[in-house]
Formats: C-alpha cells, structure tokens, sequence
C-alpha cells in the first residue's frame, strides 16, 4: 500500500484511516478482477468494483481505492474522483439498511416531504445520517423513476409505493427489529450491502420474487382489455408496403 | 382509426411471472429475433427508418437515422449502449418495462446489434432499482443458455455478449455522452460534441446509443411489419408509446396509445383530477421541457404538438399538479433537483444553479428581494445554451416557464411565504378536504 490519503475534510471515511484494518480478502480481490475481465477495457468495471467493496466494507474505503486503482493501473486519485461523484457511493459507514425519500419536486408535493421530516424526528437522524442503533441510514433521494406510485419511498434501494409518514415510520421500525420486510414491487428486504452485491454483478437469486407490475403499471392494460382496445391486427393494415429486403 | 390505447410494450405485463423467458416466447417472444436473422443487416435499419421510429428517451432522433450514422469504414468494433439511465423528473416508463418483461428488451438489443453489426451490448441500468437489475440479469442469463446470445446465435454466424451494468447514482449519466464516460470507469460528465457516438463513443469506436423503449419497441415493427407501426400515431410520430401519468391524478398510471393521444384523453382514463380539484399545471415531457396549463389540454402528445405551444414531447412523462399546489414551491424543488444533479463541468451550470435555488428558496419563504424575478430570468438565460448538454437547458426552462405562467406567484414571494398561500398539507397524496389529516410522526 502506498498510503494514500486525501485532503478533503469532508470525505468521512476516504481519509486518513488504516488500510490494514479492510475486510477485502483474496476472494474479494479474485472478483474483483472477475468484473475487470468482464469489460473490454477494464476500467469500465469500476462502477460495479466499488458497489462490490461497499458490499464488503460498508463504504468505500481508502483501502478499497487503493485495491481497486491496482487491479485496474489506475491511480488512486482517479477512483477516488469516481468514488465521490456518485451519490450511491458512501464514505461514511452505513446502517444495515439504507431508506431513501424522494423528495424531488413531484414526490416532495404529494407527501414525500412530510415523509422524509417525519422520519428524521422519528430517527432522530438528519439527511445522510444513520440511527444510533446502527439500523437505518437516511436519505433524501432524487426522482427514483416511480411518479406513479408518489410519494415513493426506497429501501435499499427497493420499491416501497404510496407512502404516508404512518406507514413510513411503521416500514423503519420492521426494519429496526429485524422483521421480514417485503418490498410491494420486489423481493425479501435483505441488507444495503446485500443488495450492493446484487448491483456489482453478483446475482442473489432473488429476481422471481415479487409481481411483474404493480396497479400503477397495469391501469392502462387492464383499461384497455375491460373495452376490447388493441394495437391493429398486421393483417388488417392495408396500405401499400414500404418494407424493404423482402 | 386505430383503439385508444394499444398495449404492446405492455401488453404481457399483467401475465404471470412475465420476466420469465418461457413465457416470453409463449407469447411469441424471440419470433423476431428468427425473422430478423433471415435478413440482411441493412434490411433491418431499413424497415426501423421506414418505420419513423423516433427516439422515446426524450429527443426524438430518428433510430433509423441514427444507426446509418455509424461510419462503414472504421477498424474498431462497433457498440449498442442502452440508455436505462430513466431519471428524469416524472419518467417511470422504463422501470417497469424492465421490471415486467425484460425480454422484451433484450429482444430488440439482440436484433438491433445484429443489424448494426455490434458484437458486445451494454445494457446501462440506473443504480437505484435493485429488483429491475436482478430480472434483467436474470433475463440475460437465461438468454445465453437458450442460445439468443452467446456465439452462433441460433445456429446462425451472429455472435453476441451482453453486460447489464449498473450507475451508481447520477442523473447526468442520462445523457449520453456522459453515461460513456460512467460506463468506461470515470465520472459521468458530458463529452463536447462532434465527436458523435456514433463516430466515437464507447472507448472512441462507433457506438449506437438508444433509451430502452426505442430498442424495445423494435421487436413489435420486425414481427409486424412498417406498415402497421405507421397505421398508429401522427404524421411525424409514428406507432404507440408509454405515457406516464401522475401526480394530482385520481388514477395515476402508465398507458400506452398512439402518438398522439392528448391530455384530456389521458385524464378521463385516469378519472381525472383527483376528486375536488382542477388542473394547475402539467409537463408534457418530464420537468427539463417546461410547463403547461389547462388550456393545453387538446395538444396532441405528439413530436409536433408541445413544440409548437413552446415544450415539447420528451419522455411523455404528464406530472400533474393541482390549484393547492404553489409555482414556486414546484419550482424549487425541480431547480434543487438540477443543481444536486449537475454534474459541475460547465460553470453557468454549476453556479447558476446554486444561485436559482437561493433565489427561489427566499421567494418561497416569502422574503424576495425587488429584481428578483427579472435575476431568475436573466440567470436562465445566462446557463441555457451556455454548457455542454441539455441538464442546463433544462433548469433554465422549467423556470422561464414557471415564471411565463405563474409569475404573480413568484412576485408574492416578496412578501407572502408560498406555504401561507398553498398551504403544504393540502398537496399531500393523503389530503383530504374537511377530514383529519394524517398528520407527521404521530398517527
């Protein structure tokens, strides 16, 4: 190890801390260079590199950015500007289960906001903070792609729809005490780290849990088999044929 | 005349366990992929030209058109890169197309890269939705071991890997030049263009880059044939699509219909506004293509309609805001969205930003300051067309057109706090009008 060390006072964790304490072992390290040798350019795994090392650490590590610049012969410096440009990324250690609110404008409007100040009181935690049991990291997240279901709420980056600040803080405290959780569009609710290992590349055999759509999803389907509409039958079109190559 | 709506894309989403490949192909899954092999490659970028197939992650770029871009004479492989990056503000199409048929995806990469002569495809998915990343692993996995990727696909010399790779948080990774750079390991930060992709793109070798439901919809315009895409939609804007309704909206939902379709026809499928309440404001196209009022109800959601009232088409994603809602609120919250999502390369971006939400932030708080407004304005003017990529114009105009529609809203932000004229607890999905609301950690 080289010692690297930033000069960011900010970085909470990819700082001046004991490369020697890393959890990241040989077979951490085997797959590790298992996502490297998946691209045609290695580099292109270190998106998926650091979810692994969080999965492992917890957060990315200054011991993680030095393994990760090795494997790819880069230098730390460029994984570190990597590492701190994405929000996924921690650099302070995580709880056992991340919840995000989304509190862009459309979420933020029909609740998310009254959700996310809610859960902060019941926390006790303020944004990107973790509950002093070590149970919950909170955060308020940007537009999560589930407008229909607002105001949505993620855990570890799982769907929770429809929410109210009822339903949220009885959501944290399951979490909390370790109960089963099932996300209503998805699986099992295991861990932020669990799921960041699903997200580097390493499946969990998780993906047949759950439906393939929820309400939301279907309304237009299910409207439209209710009055018998449907795309044209191909045999019906008429028109002259513009194909080419037949 | 075609129906109202036109599953397609949708249409196996409410089938049991959908994802899975045997269902997929006993709906007539990787039919396509057949018929497509049997043909040249040139034939294929033929039929999606003839089609019209236009770009449905917000652009509108012809997919056709943009295949015949990629040069015939360069050395280096050629690349097809998915665009599952779907983060903008109101966009909720992708996610669940992904999530409920990923084959359907998977299908038109393979045909796709086929008839662009791609050997390796990306499929570049947001970080933040696990389960849609396990199916369309999972999808990719069961695909190799059916033989419709992998070498010799279908007994054919088509050869083709795939790597579904995740983000790691960041909206700017939507463009597509930026999302290159995430995918080579580095910070997605927007490329100056020309170069194009399709020149130099993924490691500087051509690369076709399309959202997912453009690959997606080639499949349906393989089996089908050009004409009966084109029966459906406008002149311009051919064949069906994914619109996402939601927000103030009795029903919120996905539906997909021609191109086409308007609001007013959307809204009466949803039950309309919910119950109590009218239309404020709405975007035809996520947040970065501005707004629109209920006098824009009749705007055919076509290419051409929202372009020529000042917006336009998008990512199809109708967010719609009812009389409690406050301009300005709204507006903040879409402003703080670009500014923690700039990506911090271009300084009008990255600074007009932070200026925007301090102005807006002591308007909402009622506390503006006189030449407030006119410094908004002229602030967007001064970051539109003045970076690299359109996260910039879209700052800029989500407020030039709040400001355009609701600007006496924002002049009593020099007085009145927005909350005191709206107030918060009536815009909640959970209000109700003269029942006790829930109300915060106490329920």
């Amino acid at each position: 190890m080289s010692g690297f060390r930033t000069h960011f006072d900010n970085t909470g964790g990819v700082g001046p801390d004991d490369p020697a304490g890393t959890r990241i072992d040989a077979s951490t390290i085997a797959e590790l260079e298992e996502l490297a040798a998946r691209y045609p350019e290695k580099r292109s795994a270190l998106l998926p590199m650091l979810h692994l090392v969080q999965s492992v650490e917890g957060r990315v590590t200054p011991a993680a950015i030095e393994i990760c610049a090795r494997i790819l012969d880069i230098t730390p410096a460029e994984v570190n500007g990597v590492a701190t440009f994405y929000t996924m990324y921690k650099r302070k250690p995580m709880g056992r289960h991340h919840v995000g609110v989304c509190t862009t404008s459309l979420c933020a409007i029909l609740g998310g906001d009254e959700i996310a100040a809610a859960l902060e009181q019941h926390l006790g935690v303020g944004n990107d903070e973790t509950s002093e049991d070590g149970a919950i990291t909170f955060e308020r997240v940007e537009c999560n792609a589930a407008c229909d279901y607002a105001p949505v709420v993620m855990v570890n980056w799982e769907f929770f729809d429809t929410m109210t600040p009822k339903k949220a803080i009885e959501l944290v405290d399951r979490l909390r005490s370790d109960e089963v959780v099932v996300s209503p569009r998805g699986a099992t609710i295991t861990s932020w780290r669990e799921a960041e290992r699903v997200l580097a590349g390493f499946p969990d055999g998780r993906a047949d849990e759950g439906p393939a759509a929820g309400t939301q999803s279907l309304l237009g389907l299910k409207l439209a088999e209710r009055n018998g509409w449907r795309a044209p039958d191909p045999a019906d079109v008429p028109a002259p044929s513009q194909e080419e190559g037949k | 005349m075609t129906d109202t709506l036109t599953p397609v894309l949708s249409a196996n989403w409410g089938d049991e366990r959908a994802w899975k490949l045997s269902n997929y192909e006993r709906r007539g899954g990787y039919q396509a992929l057949r018929t497509a092999l049997g043909k040249a490659p040139a034939d294929i970028i033929g039929q999606v030209k003839n089609a019209n197939l236009r770009g449905r992650g917000g652009a509108g770029f012809p997919a056709g058109v943009k295949w015949s871009f990629l040069p015939k004479d360069n050395p280096n492989p050629v690349y097809l890169v998915v665009n599952c990056d779907e983060s903008e503000p109101g966009t909720c199409k992708d996610i669940p197309l992904v999530m409920a048929s990923p084959h359907t995806l998977l299908e038109g990469v393979i045909i796709s890269s086929y008839a662009v002569g791609c050997h390796h495809a990306f499929i570049y998915i947001r970080g933040e939705v696990l389960h849609v990343i396990r199916r369309m692993q999972q999808a990719v996995r069961e695909a190799y071991s059916a033989g419709y990727l992998g070498k010799g696909i279908l007994g054919t010399d088509f050869d083709l890997e795939v790597t579904v790779h995740a983000g790691a948080g960041a909206y700017i990774c939507g463009e597509e030049t930026a999302l290159l750079d995430s995918l080579e390991g580095r910070r997605g930060q927007p490329r100056l263009k020309p170069p194009f992709p399709a020149v130099a793109g993924l490691y500087a070798s051509p690369t076709v880059i399309n959202n997912v439901e453009t690959i997606a919809t080639v499949p349906s315009i393989i089996s089908n044939g050009v004409d009966w895409f084109t029966s459906m939609g406008t002149e311009n804007s051919r064949g069906m699509t994914l619109y996402s309704l939601s927000g103030h909206v009795a029903n919120p939902g996905q539906f997909e219909a021609p191109m086409g379709i308007t609001l007013r026809q959307l809204l009466d499928m949803a039950g309309g506004i919910r119950h109590g309440h009218q239309l404020k404001f709405w975007t035809p196209g996520g947040s970065s293509l501005g707004i629109l009022t209920d006098e824009h109800l009749d705007v055919p959601l076509d290419y051409d309609g929202p372009a020529k009232v000042g917006t336009g088409l998008g990512t199809k994603a109708l967010q719609c805001f009812d009389e409690t809602t406050s301009a300005v609120r709204a507006c903040l919250r879409y402003v703080e969205f670009y500014k923690h999502e700039s990506c911090g390369k271009c300084t009008p971006c990255r600074e007009g930003s932070w200026w925007l939400v301090q102005l807006l932030a002591r308007l909402e708080a009622g506390k503006g300051e006189p030449g407030d407004i006119d410094k908004l304005l002229d602030l967007s003017d001064n970051i539109a067309g003045r970076s690299f990529c359109a996260l910039a114009d879209g700052t800029a105009t989500i407020v030039k057109s709040m400001v355009n529609y609701f600007r006496p809203e924002f002049e009593a932000g020099l007085h009145t706090p927005a909350w005191e004229l709206f107030p918060y607890e009536k815009t909640t999905a959970w209000y109700r009008a003269g029942a006790v609301a829930e109300s915060g950690a106490t329920a």
